[in-house]
Order: structure tokens, then sequence, then C-alpha cells
């Protein structure tokens, strides 16, 4: 068996028991190859668990800076014997195992095509070091130092990264650079004389750009988007989103003289009272959001209608994982769009955009903050545990200092005693937005009942129909206005013109730019466009209408954003073909090009999305 | 629900508080409850107490819930800005709109079934929050909209219109609310006025959770014999353990008491809440006590009312919070946007 040889360019993945401390140091490793200019794409494979449980980490490296997950792996650091033949089975044929030889492993154990690297972890650490702590520690940071030697990547790079990370606990440097050593040594002694066929070389693929999670980014946004109220629910994978926006907060928005906050957090009791305290917070004048999953946005929905109806100011992060129900709460999925896009009973429409990586979190969470206060209405940033628990490389994040927040349409004190009329549901822009007021505003103009039943322009309750009419009707208008206002869709053209095209959104734009450049190599080009947000402008349409058939490719298995265009637009639905990812993992470019590429050559789409991902 | 605007015509004789505003400034839409509703005795009751201390109408936020009690806030206080929510859930928004503007008066307006069923879970936590906010629960025992079911603060015993003896045990929200921490409890009754609108004030001038459970009885489903909130039920059983007069620190303290002991509590304002002590043994600085107190009235089938307990240090959830004293929701991006250059070091930090 040929030995897989690769610079820059091959999987690994580290199998350990969670509540180890290998994060920490897997995520050394990953950074370490960034730092040697070359990209890579990590991800956390976790179970729902705090201790005990098989955990996983890979990180695929890629000089073409392709981001998304590619499947098969070619390097395993065999680290928990629960799951070990398992790990075993997944190398590729010609890849590697790196295991803790400490206690010896029957040769059934092994396999003939993969290269074995054993290294008696557990005895190097119980013979170096006292303290069981530091036992368990260590181990982490000794097989990385063995790695870095077997891959080539310079131990500079980490004892820079080390320093950083240890910058205000100086203690902890030292032993952390002397455990590298003992792995960097040991493989030196014991693999050198037959070095393995990947390696890591220097490269400058990196640029300027950052790596972050989706979660903080999404905090960040939130912060630099003039959110003052949080109320929110811990629920995985979103909570993070919360923490690191009351960690940002306590750096930047506390009175450095005073020690006054800017800002109130409320962890709720539940995540009806999350958004409860958001549409209260919302309609008093502060921008406000809460952060949740999917079976939070189910407990939302009874608020989410009424803010719809009563036209409050929100914003909600939904960080998707795998549904129904409890699901895969530990897992990657898009199947929320239908129960967020229409949440609650009655007639409803909501505003949803689809960050594809963190510096779209950022970007979408600060704008749903003024698109919510322009429209008055919830909006929603669909983001998913791929995107926003692990770090991704994108673009660094921008602010333009000029800008203000767009409060939308408040009808201040002097406009009030001015003599302007206020309806607070009458249009009087023809954009389907009215004019709102603040609580507390003016002594004797300007309020209003707000409540969830209906009523005429002027917020008084009524049951005629010609009322309810006027007001839903409205509320379409303004759903088209938002048209307009929300990003718009990015569409991308093959090199030559082709009959079909495929529509993404979110997380699997990673994998689809990969899928694309593969499919057009085996002479199958797509030109591809990239929703980002509903509702679906008219160009989403346009480009239907321009292919022959069209390939929507999502991570749920009911097809929901190809039910929601054909719903929209009323659009064949023969003429949309769906490609369904859903087993919890994310969505691969393998995936896309070998479902893409057999339903162009006249072979059925696997039945089972499952299979042909591993194919 | 009313779209009936009440005629704004009024005596000119009508007295005016301190703002120059008459009680027919702080009165709402004509009352839609049924004709004797305890609810509409507790509305004017409020118009009462903000006309008397010369609260400005629109500095007032009045949310509520679902249910006969929740339509009230439609009743009076026609300047403010009010909120029918969603069912049990007022608690919440009134916490989140607090979070907002710490500077309005956040009065709440609920139910029986509205706070004790669908809602008590928000009820119980908006109370350990410490929300500064008035919470009155006009408690009747009963569901009044759809006509008669009981609610979870029915008595064992209680017989309903159409015969129906509840076999549940009764949750008692004061009782909730001195365990929970709430720093202002009192219980009234809606036919009792002069008890009722010193209460109201003294919660009124509380900054912390105050919750006012007031027996309301219903008039169309739950005043009959064989209820516990029925008007003559409440009027036989009620004991009274004090009297209340609030006064507000610009007031000169000259009001004429009966003999018998005084409790003055000066309040963080500045006011005072003046106890006149009916039952010798109350002490409402004592909150251990007055659980004690009010369960064993109530295990002797009374209806303890008056104020049941008082902090006046009490502390709120902006304290707690740390929040900056202006509004948040006056704060620009001068003051929540950390700005580019802030973001370039972050930028710097993630490479």
């Amino acid at each position: 068996m040929k030995a897989i040889t690769a610079v820059n360019d091959f999987v690994i993945k580290f199998a350990n028991v969670n509540g180890s401390g290998s994060a920490s140091a897997n995520e050394l490793f990953a950074k370490a190859i960034l730092r040697m200019g070359v990209p890579v794409s990590p991800r956390n494979i976790f179970p729902s668990n705090i201790q005990g449980l098989p955990t996983w980490y890979e990180v695929r490296v890629s000089a073409d800076g392709w981001l998304g997950r590619r499947g098969g792996i070619d390097f395993m650091v065999a680290m928990n014997p629960q799951t070990f033949d398992a790990d075993v089975a997944e190398i590729a044929a010609g890849g590697y195992l790196f295991y803790d030889s400490t206690r010896p492993l029957p040769k059934s154990k092994f396999r003939d095509d993969v290269r074995t690297l054993a290294m008696p972890i557990t005895q190097i650490c119980n013979a170096t070091y006292d303290d069981p702590r530091q036992r368990q520690l260590f181990k982490n940071i000794i097989y990385v130092g063995a790695l870095s030697l077997l891959l080539g990547i310079d131990a500079e790079v980490f004892e820079a990264l080390i320093g950083e990370q240890y910058r205000n606990k100086p203690k902890l440097y030292e032993p952390n650079v002397r455990a590298l050593h003992i792995g960097r040594d040991y493989a030196r002694e014991h693999f050198a004389g037959q070095p393995i066929g990947l390696a890591v070389q220097r490269a400058d693929a990196v640029g300027d750009r950052i790596f972050v999670d989706g979660n903080s980014a999404a905090a960040l946004g939130c912060v630099y988007g003039g959110a003052s109220v949080c109320a929110w629910y811990p629920i995985t994978p979103s909570s993070s989103v919360a923490e690191a926006f009351e960690k940002y907060c306590g750096k930047y928005r506390v009175d450095a003289d005073s020690g006054a906050r800017n800002y109130a957090i409320v962890q709720a009791e539940d995540e009806i009272a999350s958004i409860g305290m958001v549409v209260g917070a919302g309609w008093n004048g502060a921008r406000a959001f809460t952060t949740t999953s999917g079976p939070g946005v189910s407990l939302m929905t009874e608020f989410i209608g009424l803010a719809y109806f009563a036209e409050i100011p929100l914003t909600i992060i939904n960080v998707q994982r795998g549904g129904p129900s409890t699901g895969m709460p530990t897992r990657t999925q898009q199947a929320d769009l239908l129960s967020c896009a229409y949440a609650s009973h009655g007639d409803t429409r909501h505003v949803l955009l689809f960050p594809e990586d963190p510096h779209e979190c950022f970007e979408f969470s600060a704008q749903a903050l003024d698109l919510a206060d322009r429209l008055q209405t919830p909006v929603f940033v669909m983001t998913d545990l791929d995107i926003g628990m692990n770090q991704r490389l994108c673009a660094p994040l921008r602010w333009d200092g000029a800008r203000v927040y767009d409060r939308g349409k408040v009808m201040s004190a002097a406009e009030l005693e001015a003599g302007k009329d206020f309806g607070r549901y009458k249009d009087v822009d023809g954009d389907g937005i009215p004019w709102r007021t603040w609580p507390g505003t003016h002594p004797s103009k300007g309020a209003y009942f707000t409540r969830g039943t209906s009523r005429d322009p002027y917020a008084r309750y009524s049951e005629r129909g010609a009322d309810y009419i006027y007001n839903v009707q409205r509320l379409l208008t303004k759903f088209d206005t938002a048209k307009a206002m929300v990003p718009q869709p990015i569409e991308r053209n093959a090199a030559r013109a082709t009959r079909f095209g495929a529509i993404h959104f979110g997380s699997t734009a990673p994998a689809m730019d990969e899928a694309i450049v593969a499919l057009e190599r085996e002479g199958l080009p797509l030109d591809t466009l990239r929703i980002r947000a509903f509702p679906f402008p008219d160009s989403v349409a346009q480009f239907i209408a321009a292919h022959e058939r069209v390939f929507v490719v999502e991570q749920n298995r009911d097809a929901q954003l190809r039910s929601m265009l054909v719903n929209e637009f009323g659009i064949d639905p023969a003429r949309l073909v769906p490609v369904l990812h859903f087993d919890g993992t994310p969505i691969t470019a393998r995936f896309i090009t070998g479902s893409i590429a057999r339903e162009l050559r006249g072979a059925q789409v696997p039945t089972h999305p499952a299979e042909a991902a591993n194919a | 629900m009313t779209y009936l605007p009440k005629p704004r015509l009024h005596h000119p004789s009508l007295a005016c508080n301190s703002l120059g505003y008459t009680r027919r400034d702080y009165e709402g839409k004509i009352s839609t409850l049924c004709a004797g509703c305890g609810h509409d005795s507790i509305s004017a009751a409020i118009v009462r107490a903000c006309w008397e201390l010369a609260i400005e109408p629109h500095r007032v936020a009045k949310l509520s819930g679902i249910g006969c009690s929740s339509k009230t806030p439609d009743y009076f206080l026609g300047p403010s800005h009010g909120f029918n929510t969603v069912h049990g859930r007022m608690p919440s928004v009134l916490t989140g709109a607090n979070l907002a503007n710490r500077d309005l008066l956040y009065l709440g307006v609920s139910g029986d079934g509205d706070s004790a069923s669908i809602g008590i879970g928000q009820f119980v936590h908006a109370i350990r929050r410490g929300v500064c906010m008035v919470y009155i629960v006009e408690n009747n025992g009963v569901y009044g909209l759809t006509k008669g079911q009981f609610s979870a603060t029915a008595d064992i015993g209680s017989v309903s219109k159409k015969g129906v003896v509840n076999t549940d045990a009764p949750i008692d929200l004061v009782g909730l609310a001195l365990q929970l921490g709430a720093t202002y409890v009192a219980r009234g009754f809606s036919g009792d006025k002069e008890q009722l609108v010193p209460l109201i004030k003294g919660a009124i001038a509380h900054r912390g959770a105050a919750i006012i459970d007031v027996i309301s009885p219903c008039v169309a489903f739950n005043n009959h014999a064989g209820s516990t909130k029925s008007y003559d039920y409440v009027r036989e059983h009620n004991d009274a353990i004090n009297r209340l007069d609030f006064i507000t620190p610009r007031e000169e303290i000259t009001v004429d008491y009966a003999p018998g002991e005084l409790i003055e509590v000066e309040q963080h304002d500045g006011s005072s809440l003046r106890l006149r002590k009916l039952e010798t043994a109350y002490d409402p600085s004592d909150r251990v006590a007055a659980m004690t107190y009010v369960h064993e009235r109530q295990a002797a089938g009374e209806i303890v009312t008056g104020l049941l307990y008082v902090d006046p240090e009490a502390q709120d959830l902006h304290t707690h919070l740390k929040t900056v004293a202006a509004p948040l929701n006056s704060l620009d991006a001068t003051v929540l946007c950390p700005g580019a250059a802030v973001l370039d070091k972050i930028n710097a930090a993630l490479r």
C-alpha cells in the first residue's frame, strides 16, 4: 500500500475523551499551522456531555484555502481507547495512526494499510510528572509536540503561541514548552529515520484573515450594533453568544470612571421569558436581542407572533442544531428555516439573515439590529453550530466609524408637540412601515395601547374586518419593503454559459465553493446563487428562471429552502432539485459534487445522503 | 377592551393636584367589565393613588397579560403607554421594558389565572430578580372571560357557580411573594378602597418588587354562597392587620390617628409609610414572622389584609446589574459602539 503523501493538503483528526484538556492543545496545533501561513479549518465534533464521552477535533489543512469539511482522514491521533477501533477503521488507506502505546495492543487492533506511529505517552507523563492533573494535561501538549516534528512545523511557532496564551500566567509557559519538546524529542529519536508523507511547509496563503468562531463574532456584532439589552437562556450551541457578549461588554461597555454598565444582560428562567424581556425592551426603545437554538424558537413562537403583529423590533440569533425535539444537540443542521420564517399561529412572515461565516455573523448581527428598528419586526440571524462553535478563517471584521444606528421611524416629543399626526398602525409613507412612539415621550400626545389583538390604524381595538385587512395587508407591504433592505444574494457565474444553477445559503458556502470548482473540472459547470436573506429579492426568481434546472443545496431532510422558494415565487417544483445533507456533520464538497454529478449524468440521486457523503 | 373614550368635560370645581391635573386626567376609556366588578374598583384606586401622588401619567408604563384583569389598563391612565401582552407573560415584558428605561414607573396588572396558573413561573422569577415594579394581582379565584372555571387561587371546598366543589389546594400569592424575596408585599380587598389606595401609593414609592394581591370578587361567576372570594365572604373574614397612611416627603405630617400603636417606615425616596397597627403582634419588617402569621390566620379561615411586609432598604434589578443611571434606550453609538480602532485590535488578537 502506497503511503499518502501531501504537502499542506491533508486532514488530521484527534480522537479524545471529553474533559481531558485536549481542546486547547488541539487549537494550539491548528493555530500553529495558520502561523505557518497555511489555511486550516478545524471542527469540533463533541458529545452532549461534560466529561467522559468521546470527542473529536478534525483539522483540514488546505493550501488551496478550502474551508469546508473534506471528509476522509489521512492522519488519526487516537487518544481515546473507547473509540479506538472505529477511529482506526476511519483512516484512509495509506494513512497514518498515531496512538498511545503505553498499554500493549494486539496486532488485530491495527491495519496493514495504515502506518502506525506508537508513542508511550502515558508512560512518559507518569515518569515526568508527579501531579495527576499535569500527567493528564501535558499528554495533550506532548502529542502536539510529536506531531509538530513529524509534520515539520517549527518549534518557534509553538513557543510564540504558548507565550501569547500564557502572557498573564508566565509560570505556565515553561512547563508547556517543556512538554512540547518532550514530544518533539521522542519523535526525533523514534520516527525521524522514516519520515511520514505528510508535511506542512511555510506558505503565504492566510493573509490578513482572522481566526474566530461565529458565536464570538455575532456577539461582537451585537456590541457594535448597539444592543443594550440581552436576555437569554442557556442552550447548546448558542450559549457562547451571550457569554461572549457579556465578555466584550465587560471590556468595552463599562464606564471607566463610575464602573456603571452601559448594558443589561439577564439569564432568564426559560426561552419564553427571554423573548418576553426582549419584546419589552424593544417596545421601550432599547436595542435588544436573544440567542437560542431550535427548541428555544419553538418555545418563543407565541411572543414572536405578538412582536410581528404588534410590530416590535427585536433580534433573535438562532444557532441551529440537529432537530426535531432535542434532536442532535451537538451536531449541525440548517433545519429551522420553516419554523423561523413562519413562526407563530396565524399568517406570519419573518425576516431571516443567513451568514456564511463568522465575518457575516458579525455583519448580519449588527445589521439585524438596524433592520429590526427600521422594519419594527423580529429579525432572525440564522447561523448554525458549524459556523457558531468552530473557529473559522475569515475576512477581518470591519466597522465604518461614520456609521450611525438607524432607529427607524420613531416620533419625537417635538414632532408630537408640533401636531404631527400619529397613527401607530397607519401607513403614511407607502412602505407599510408605520411610525411609533416610545413610552414616556410626551405628556398628552402619542400614547397608545399595544396589544396582540386587532386594531385600527390609530391603535384602537377593532374587530372590524376592514381594519383587520388593512393591517395585515400593510404587514405584507412592509415585508415587501424589506426585500430591498436585506443583504442581497451573491451570484457567481461559471466560466462558460450553463443551463444549470445551484442555490445555497449559510454554512454550506465553503463546501459549495469547492464543489463548483471540482464540478467545473469534471466538465459540469454551474452558476451559483448564495441567498443571504428572506424575504427573497426578485433576483432569486430571475436566477431560477434563467436556468433549466437549479439544485438547492441545504442541510436538512425536508428541503426547507426549496419549499420556501416554491411557496414564495410559485415556481414549478420540478425545476428545483434538492441536494440534502442532514446526518449532523457539516456538508462536504465531495457530497455536493457527487450528488450533482450523478444527477447531471442521469443517475439517480442517492436516497440516503449520509451514504453518499462517505462514498 | 373598548373604543369608547370618556367625555373630557368635567366640573370646574374638580380639584387639581400639584401638577395641575384633575383626577379625570388619570382616567382611561370606559370599562367593558361587568357592573359591580371588583376590578373597576381597583382601577379607580390606581387613578386616585396616581392623582394624589401627582405622578405624571405619561411617565407610567402599564403592562398586563390576558384576562379580565389584564383588560383594565385601558380603563385608567389614558395618557400612559400600555401593553396588553400574552397570557401569563407580563412579568418578562415588564422586566425588559424596565431594563430599557429605568426612569419610568412600571405598573403590572394581572389576574389569578394569569399569575398563578400559566404565568406562575414568570411571577416567581420577576419577584426574585427584584424588578422595580408595582405588580397588582386582581384575584377573584375564577376564570371570568372563559365563563367560570376555577383558577389556581380558589380555596379547597369553594363551590363554583355551577355547583362544582374545588378539591385542589390553592396557591397563596402573598405567601409565595414573601418566600421569594419580594420587598413590599400587601393584600387588599377591592371593596375597601380606604385601605387599598395607600397600599398602592406605598408600592409606587417603593424601589423594588412590590406585590399587591387584591381580592376582587367576580360578580358574574364568583359572588355566590359557597365562594370564598365573594363580597360577603371577604367582608366577614377580613383580618386587617394594619391601616396605612402614605406620606410624601413634601407633606407635613399632621394626620390624626386613632389611639393604637404606630409604626413609621421611611422608604428610599423619602416618603413615609405610617402603619396603624390593628394586630399588636404583627411586625411588617419581619419576613419570617409575616409568613408565619399569614399562614396561621389562613388556617383559621381568615383573610389577612394590609401591608404584610416591607423592606425600606430594598435593592432592585438595576442595582444588581450595575446599570448606568441614564436609561439604556437613551444611549447612542458614541457610548455603545467601541469604534473601528478597537475592532482593529480585536482583529489583531485573532490572528
